[in-house]
């Protein structure tokens, strides 16, 4: 980092410091005169709005943690001290609780983006893995952070969730006590919940760093999905993205700012203003909106996994539903080897374009069906969505990799960004 | 600064200059505006809550206290001294040169009722609470209070008497609600 | 530019789908009635007679691992179980992005909750300085603390001993515990309601309709003693008797002295109890809003001007 050429300032102060540690040269550098594509759309704006979610977090999360009290006596009355007495500390409490969908709206766009452009595909495969670890780091972050609170939401998903592992074989019960610190979700869960979702933002923000320094060593991919040719295909970090980027957060933090200060409760529920009872499960348990999907996986594997007309069962429902909710995450993971095509956009690949939008429709669908009562129609609906799902990534795109015939792709960047202006001038004249 | 310097280098064409600098100077305005009214909230929220103000004041029974006892109550999360001084101890805080005094305040200042001393019971010096309470305690050379953490000493109307402490005990806001009841704060 | 406008559109579509899934999902639950509207805290009571008694449990719920487990009302469809909670939309001043509360209404609620609901619930996280907010003066209000007795201590015989409330003093509650509450109600704990408003969907709508909605039971329904038919409970049944009658408060200010108006007041109270900074959250709102918004459309101003240049 200490080498290479280090630029010069104007401000002696900012000259001196640089000389010695030079961070303003690597600023400059990395978000100045970066050679960014000139033709990038407001989807990329999603990993700056992001990240100012992670951070934004992380700020107001610290200052409720001044005022909570991780006891589970006294855990619902701290946060009801917030929301009462506390100065601003309605604000702090309703900003933390939206901006936890927020940053999810956010990351799930950003999420879509990678797939929707080929991001994940050679050179930025480490890139998307780590940001899939991001994701994964921010859902244990958000479960723990939702039962803090200690009502009768936050309490139950703890049960339920910190349940899933009492499905691993052998072992599982153990592992269970081992979260619990008990017998049931009680003081001790809490304040471990309390302890590590203080400590993982600071984890998500290191592996963010990370994950920008990855994109800045392969460059940003593009709505065309082609490689950079040379200079006339990119501009200056700044402020061409700098001020796009600002824009479409401020854009965002609209909708932030509507859903915290109107309609703060919208994205909750009822049981979350009930004190947690370990004695009684509210009727209707659900998950936080962002993994109702993930949560309808789960509950979509009904039936045992065995030899069909034998008794012998490999896999049990319950096991089977918990692999395939981790399964479908660890999919991301390996997503850039079961897409091997070599186009990187969607826009040129009109059949996996078509598959892909399936694939968001069948998400959303699967986060309604996981809002609904597991019987019916639902259940249905919930396998033949899961089974899409799987079928996506392991039956779909490997066939895709090697049967789709691209559209032609344009000659460069810069190329297709004239073509599009000039056609535009067409038809305004 | 990185980044100022990096849009000049770039491309500035002359006549767009001065509208551009102006949008530039309009957001950063807005920007930083921002900023600073939103951090006053996290600021606030630091200071005491609503409920913490609205138990700001303590009330105490005076009745109980026989003269030469002290009791010590809990006000704001400090310890309050109060003190029903015998005459012996209210005649050697009046007499004494005023002007010697490292705080010069007379004994007349620092009661409402010669009979009652009320002071919160913090040293001056870095905080610790001194000794002078129980009959037991060590009260220093000049018969009130003594600070075992650095050894200042206070006489009967609570005045730094010896030692490093700069002031006085500090006498809190109080009213006699009736002959024998006090509300501090 | 088209292009990118469409996207833009797109990925806020993208969100607000996400949210309409998630209000698609509490929307039946707010008209069907799901067994969710339960009582939680009134669930606790795990004496098999209790349930006969139960309070403000449908006693489809009573046996609440089975109620969710055959979910008997899923998602939007009604009840077959007899069920069908009645939750009519009302129309609050607090309603809206600019609405307020009503002060006279939220102390005639108060008096109203203070006059009969107190007799058995409590109001934990409530204090008597937070009346300042219906507009009481402090010593209107050191004077309601002041009726209330207030057990403290221990004092210096080690004694725990009664005196007049203060304002600082958070609400008394009837019960000493909820042991004792259940033993005084056939087994049925009366709730809290110091968050009721935001513990149940509905809010507002849901109390005035739970106060409005006893009824005769239908022919063909038999109720046990200490049940009470209610058409806009979930299942119908609960242990709570009708609490209010017309007359029975006797209010100041002339305002009619009807269930219909108790019923609305106490409510607005109850709501304004469950988020006391209503008012100062949305005049906040409102005040981010335009700035965020004038800040928006200077930012897109400067990002046309820098962008006009590019080829």
């Amino acid at each position: 980092m200490g080498s290479g050429h280090r630029a010069t300032f104007k401000n002696p102060v900012v000259n001196w410091i640089d000389e010695r540690l030079p961070i303003f040269t690597l600023m400059q550098k990395e978000y100045g005169t970066f050679p960014t594509p000139k033709n990038f759309n407001y989807f990329w704006s999603f990993g700056g709005i992001a990240m100012t979610m992670l951070i934004l977090m992380i700020v107001t999360g610290i200052f409720l943690a001044m005022h909570y009290t991780p006891h589970a006596s006294m855990a619902f009355g701290s946060v009801e001290h917030i929301m009462r007495d506390v100065n601003w500390g309605w604000m702090l409490r309703y900003l933390h609780m939206n901006g936890a969908s927020f940053f999810f709206i956010a990351v799930y766009i950003h999420i879509f983006r990678g797939m929707y452009y080929g991001s994940y595909k050679k050179p930025r495969e480490l890139l998307w893995i780590l940001g899939v670890i991001i994701f994964l780091l921010m859902m244990a972050t958000a479960f723990m952070g939702y039962t803090l609170p200690w009502s009768q939401m936050g309490g139950w998903a703890a049960t339920v969730i910190t349940n899933l592992f009492s499905a691993i074989p052998v072992v599982g019960d153990s592992i269970v006590a081992l979260l619990w610190g008990g017998f049931s979700v009680d003081n001790p869960t809490l304040n471990r919940f309390f302890a590590l979702h203080y400590l993982m933002p600071f984890v998500i923000f290191a592996v963010v760093f990370i994950h920008v320094w990855a994109l800045h060593i392969s460059g940003s991919n593009n709505p065309l999905g082609i490689d950079v040719k040379g200079p006339q295909d990119t501009l200056p970090f700044n402020p061409y993205y700098t001020i796009k980027d600002t824009f479409g957060l401020a854009v965002f933090m609209l909708a932030y700012v509507a859903v915290t200060f109107f309609f703060p409760n919208m994205l909750s529920h009822p049981d979350h203003y009930v004190q947690y009872d370990p004695m009684v499960t509210p009727a209707h348990i659900v998950p936080e909106w962002y993994f109702l999907p993930f949560y309808a996986i789960l509950r979509a594997i009904t039936f045992d996994i065995g030899i069909p007309f034998t008794d012998i069962v490999f896999i049990p429902a319950k096991l089977g539903g918990v692999i395939a909710m981790f399964g479908s995450i660890a999919l991301l993971l390996v997503l850039p080897w079961l897409d091997t095509h070599p186009v990187r956009s969607a826009r040129f690949r009109p059949l996996y374009r078509q598959f892909l939008l399936l694939l968001v429709a069948s998400v959303v669908v699967l986060g309604y069906v996981g809002a609904q009562l597991p019987e019916g129609i639902w259940v249905i609906l919930g396998q033949v969505c899961t089974a899409y799902y799987f079928g996506f990534f392991l039956i779909i795109l490997p066939i895709l990799s090697r049967k789709e015939v691209a559209k032609p792709l344009p000659h460069s960047i810069n190329e297709a960004v004239l073509k599009e202006q000039s056609l535009k001038a067409e038809a305004s004249v | 600064m990185s980044t100022k310097a990096a849009s000049h280098s770039h491309d500035t064409p002359p006549e767009g200059g001065t509208r551009r600098d102006f949008l530039y100077l309009t957001a950063g305005a807005f920007g930083a505006v921002g900023t600073g009214i939103f951090a006053w909230p996290f600021i606030d929220s630091m200071n005491p809550s609503a409920d913490t103000l609205a138990m700001a004041t303590t009330e105490v029974d005076l009745a109980p206290i026989e003269a030469g006892q002290a009791i010590t109550v809990v006000w704001r999360g400090k310890p309050v001294f109060i003190r029903h001084r015998t005459a012996e101890e209210i005649a050697s805080a009046n007499d004494v040169d005023v002007a010697s005094l490292r705080d010069p305040q007379p004994d007349s200042e620092r009661v409402k009722k010669p009979e009652w001393l009320i002071m919160v019971g913090i040293c001056t010096h870095l905080g610790c609470v001194p000794l002078g309470q129980k009959k037991t305690d060590p009260k220093g050379d000049f018969g009130g209070w003594f600070c075992p953490c650095h050894g200042s000493h206070y006489d009967s109307s609570g005045r730094i008497r010896k030692g490093p402490a700069p002031k006085n005990l500090n006498v809190p806001e109080y009213t006699f609600t009736s002959d024998t009841t006090i509300r501090i704060g | 530019m088209v292009r990118t406008r469409f996207l833009l559109s797109a990925a806020f579509a993208v969100m607000i789908a996400g949210s309409q899934a998630f209000a698609a999902q509490s929307e039946p639950q707010v008209l069907g009635g799901t067994p969710e509207q339960a009582e939680p805290a009134a669930m606790e009571k795990e004496a098999a007679p209790a349930e006969s008694a139960a309070a403000e449990i449908p006693h489809e719920a009573a046996a609440p691992a089975a109620a969710a487990e055959h979910g008997a009302e899923a998602g939007g469809a009604a009840s077959h179980s007899g069920g069908h909670s009645v939750i009519a939309e009302q129309s609050w001043s607090f309603d809206g992005i600019f609405g307020t509360y009503d002060r006279a209404a939220l102390q005639r609620g108060f008096q109203v909750y203070k006059e009969v609901c107190s007799a058995c619930h409590s109001m934990s996280r409530l204090a008597y300085r937070n009346l300042a907010d219906l507009g009481y003066t402090e010593a209107e209000i050191k004077a309601i603390a002041a009726d209330v007795s207030i057990t403290d201590g221990p004092n210096d015989e080690g004694e725990m001993f009664d005196r007049p409330g203060r304002p600082s003093d958070h609400f008394r509650a009837p019960y000493v515990n909820i042991q004792a509450a259940k033993y005084a109600n056939n087994g049925a704990f009366p709730p809290d309601l110091s968050l009721i408003a935001k513990a149940r969907h509905g809010g507002a709508d849901y109390i005035y309709a739970i106060l409005t909605g006893y009824e005769e039971p239908p022919a063909n329904r038999e109720l046990l003693p200490g049940q009470y038919w209610n058409k806009a409970m979930n299942g119908n049944v609960l242990a709570m008797p009708a609490p209010l009658n017309a007359g029975q408060v006797a209010y100041g200010d002339g305002t009619d002295q009807s269930v219909d108006q108790y019923a609305r007041d106490v409510a607005q109270f109850l709501t304004w109890a469950a988020e006391p900074h209503m008012e100062v959250r949305k005049r906040t709102g409102v005040k981010v809003f335009l700035f965020l918004l004038v800040f928006t459309g200077v930012l897109y101003a400067a990002k046309r001007k820098v962008w006009s240049k590019v080829h």
